[in-house]
């Protein structure tokens, strides 16, 4: 398993490597490569993934290892989409090193084995972990593009048309794309945690218990809300909605990684080492 | 060429090339701040000509004024004392300090200055090069230099030459090809803010032929959906050009009501001050729920208030702004460049032989050769008829000829050599050669 993380990793850093090459140099060559090798590198985490749940038996997301590996998997798969369906190349330059950092802490992360509880045995599970982890992978990206975004405005706004101006696209359709990454994963996320209150009622009988995770995980479900509000309702739109997608992500990391390390609640046993 | 040589050894009555001064900024050596501060409305530039002819050092001189430039094109006999002369006016009416003045002042002299002037009045120094305006400011600048009479014989046929060396250079370069650049820029930045033009509404302040030429390119950019407002001081203009491309014209006092639609404004309005400042925009923000503001500000003084690029999503760029945008496209036509300045080198070393001819002694031998060649074809032709001349007669008559032409030239050289007043030498000595037909 571990060569086979090694090799995923590896192919995800190639791509890394085409797309900054391609932010670089500007020749679509390089995108191209980068695209197929994340392509290539998405395939066989699938399958590694694949592997893994039908080994165990249940989704592999027991530990921090196996949920950093999930985390990689949605986010390439996030972006091989978007890049597939709106060709928004120079996405990959935040995409792809984001996805090969997730997978190199995977990879350095151990992978503690758990005793495999009647908690993970449920369709619910599984619909609620991978909705999550797309929600938040959409998410990310959305963050990306609010970076990009605010990189492009300072071009714009500094008049220094320097490196990044000539690179990166419109900062409308910056701004288009971040929006339509936050709607999707802010649908998902909205629906993963319905999710995840359905099977917290299966489990243990209630929808609700005040759990850190919980609590953080509805934070950054405001934040969400209060961005698509102001953007809807009084057109909050550019530099705000990039502050705010930024800002979202923030939350998000901090409900991912903060609330297991920092923070007590159920879903410790499972997202800790 | 430029030093002075004559048969007298008198420096002072050689026309000189070295006489045509130029003194000027430009926006390589000016900030946009420095200039809108220099450039002279066309009142004071005709009030400026007025005095600089009552110095005694300037002979002829004219003022360019435009967004870009000031340059004060002069004749004169003692150069350190004109630009002297110019220094001490700049600084006194423009309240500039005269080291700043000198630090982004430029002088050429010579076939230098003769250079300048072509390589502006072509295109060729201009921040956009190739763009066509500059040749209309130069003729207008010419006008009213004419107007006011402070041209004389030298500028008023360097400036012809000028018009002359400008259009060919348009029309045997592929220099004008993109003749709007400006536009060009502005098109590129509104690429990087919105993602398609076509929808986009474009609101022209001040109607002038520089705003159509920027609008120009982005309304070709558009496929019919986006829409244009011309807001311009005379209404029946602003119908006029918004007539021309589909538009709508409004008045100068709906501009902070139509703030709430338009996405676009390029600006050239000839005001001295602000047309649209922070307080106007900050409110529209709200309404138009954030989508961005898009302004071109190509006027100098400028237009619109920088502060407004403060603003969230509003983004200004006035003209110095556009340069960096189109540093690139000026390379692409540095081949093109090349055959201009080869046009305008030909041009500098023909106009220097037209001054040279305007020297005494040429004129004078151009003048005995001519009187020579007329006598002696008239010689020719009634000795024909006279068979029976004995040499020693034919040699008598060649002789009084020889002599009549010497007589007849002993005034009119001395006159030319000295005619009393320098200034207006060169006047004379082209009548001169103008009254004998010296120049075929």
């Amino acid at each position: 398993m571990t060569s086979i993380l090694f090799i995923i990793i590896l192919m995800y850093l190639l791509g890394a490597m085409g797309y900054i090459l391609y932010l670089c140099a500007q020749k679509p060559l390089y995108h191209r490569w980068g695209y197929r090798v994340m392509m290539a590198g998405f395939l066989l985490h699938t399958l590694a993934i694949g592997y893994e749940f039908f080994r165990i038996g249940h989704i592999p997301a027991q530990n921090l290892h196996q949920n950093l590996i999930l985390t990689g998997w949605s986010l390439s798969g996030v972006f091989l989409f978007i890049k597939y369906r709106y060709r928004l190349n120079i996405l990959g330059v935040f995409a792809a090193p984001l996805t090969a950092a997730v997978m190199i802490a995977a990879f350095c992360v151990p992978s503690v084995a758990v005793a495999p509880t009647p908690v993970f045995k449920s369709l619910w599970l599984v619909i609620h972990i991978v909705i999550i982890f797309v929600a938040e992978a959409a998410l990310a990206l959305a963050g990306g593009a609010g970076v990009l975004y605010l990189i492009q405005e300072n071009a714009i706004k500094t008049k220094s048309h320097r490196f990044f101006f000539k690179r990166l696209p419109s900062l409308e359709f910056l701004d288009k794309t971040g929006y339509g990454f936050i709607v999707t994963g802010f649908t998902l996320l909205t629906v993963g945690l319905i999710t995840g209150f359905v099977y917290a009622q299966l489990v243990w009988g209630k929808f609700w218990s005040w759990d850190n995770k919980e609590i953080w995980s509805v934070i950054t479900w405001l934040i969400y809300a209060a961005l698509l509000h102001g953007r809807l309702v009084s057109g909050w739109r550019g530099r705000r909605s990039a502050v705010m997608a930024i800002a979202g992500l923030a939350a998000l990391l901090f409900t991912f990684f903060g609330v297991n390390f920092l923070l007590e609640g159920h879903h410790d046993e499972f997202t800790k080492w | 060429m430029t030093n002075s040589r004559n048969g007298n050894g008198d420096p002072v009555t050689v026309p000189d090339l070295s006489r045509i001064m130029v003194i000027g900024v430009n926006h390589r050596s000016a900030p946009v701040e420095l200039r809108e501060k220099l450039a002279f409305s066309p009142e004071e530039a005709e009030k400026a000509l007025h005095l600089l002819q009552d110095s005694p050092h300037i002979n002829e001189s004219m003022i360019v004024s435009t967004c870009n430039r000031v340059e004060i094109l002069m004749v004169t006999q003692d150069q350190s004392l004109a630009l002297e002369t110019i220094l001490s006016f700049m600084a006194a009416a423009k309240a500039i300090s005269r080291p700043r003045l000198q630090e982004c002042l430029y002088v050429h002299t010579g076939d230098r200055a003769v250079t300048h002037i072509f390589r502006v009045a072509a295109s060729l120094d201009s921040m956009m090069i190739g763009e066509p305006q500059i040749l209309g400011q130069v003729k207008d600048a010419f006008k009213t230099a004419v107007a006011k009479k402070s041209t004389g014989l030298i500028l008023n046929r360097l400036l012809h030459k000028t018009f002359s060396v400008a259009k060919r250079v348009r029309h045997e370069t592929g220099i004008g090809g993109h003749a709007v650049s400006i536009s060009y820029a502005a098109v590129e930045l509104a690429r990087k803010i919105f993602d398609t033009l076509d929808d986009k509404t474009v609101l022209l302040v001040g109607a002038g032929e520089m705003a159509e030429l920027a609008v120009e390119h982005l309304i070709r950019n558009h496929s019919g959906t986006g829409r244009l407002l011309v807001a311009n001081r005379t209404f029946s203009v602003g119908v006029e050009l918004a007539g021309r491309y589909n538009g709508l014209a409004i008045h100068l006092q709906e501009i902070p009501e139509k703030l709430k639609t338009v996405d676009i404004i390029i600006s050239s309005t000839g005001s001295p001050d602000y047309v649209i400042t922070k307080d106007h925009v900050k409110p529209v923000m709200r309404s138009r729920k954030h989508r961005p503001l898009f302004f071109i500000d190509i006027a100098v003084p400028r237009d619109i208030d920088p502060a407004i690029n403060r603003i969230s999503n509003a983004y200004v760029y006035d003209i110095d702004d556009l340069q960096g945008v189109i540093s690139e496209n000026i390379e692409a036509r540095t081949m093109e460049s090349v055959k201009a300045e080869r046009i305008i080198h030909e041009s500098v070393i023909k106009f220097a032989q037209w001054y040279e001819s305007l020297e005494v002694v040429p004129t004078i031998v151009d003048l005995r050769t001519k009187l020579s060649a007329i006598a002696h074809a008239e010689l020719t032709k009634t000795l024909n008829g006279l068979p029976h001349f004995s040499p020693a007669d034919r040699q008598a008559l060649e002789k009084m000829t020889e002599s009549l032409i010497n007589k007849v030239l002993h005034d009119p050289t001395l006159f030319l050599k000295n005619p009393g007043s320098h200034r207006n030498k060169s006047v004379y000595l082209d009548f001169t050669r103008k009254l004998f037909h010296l120049d075929p």
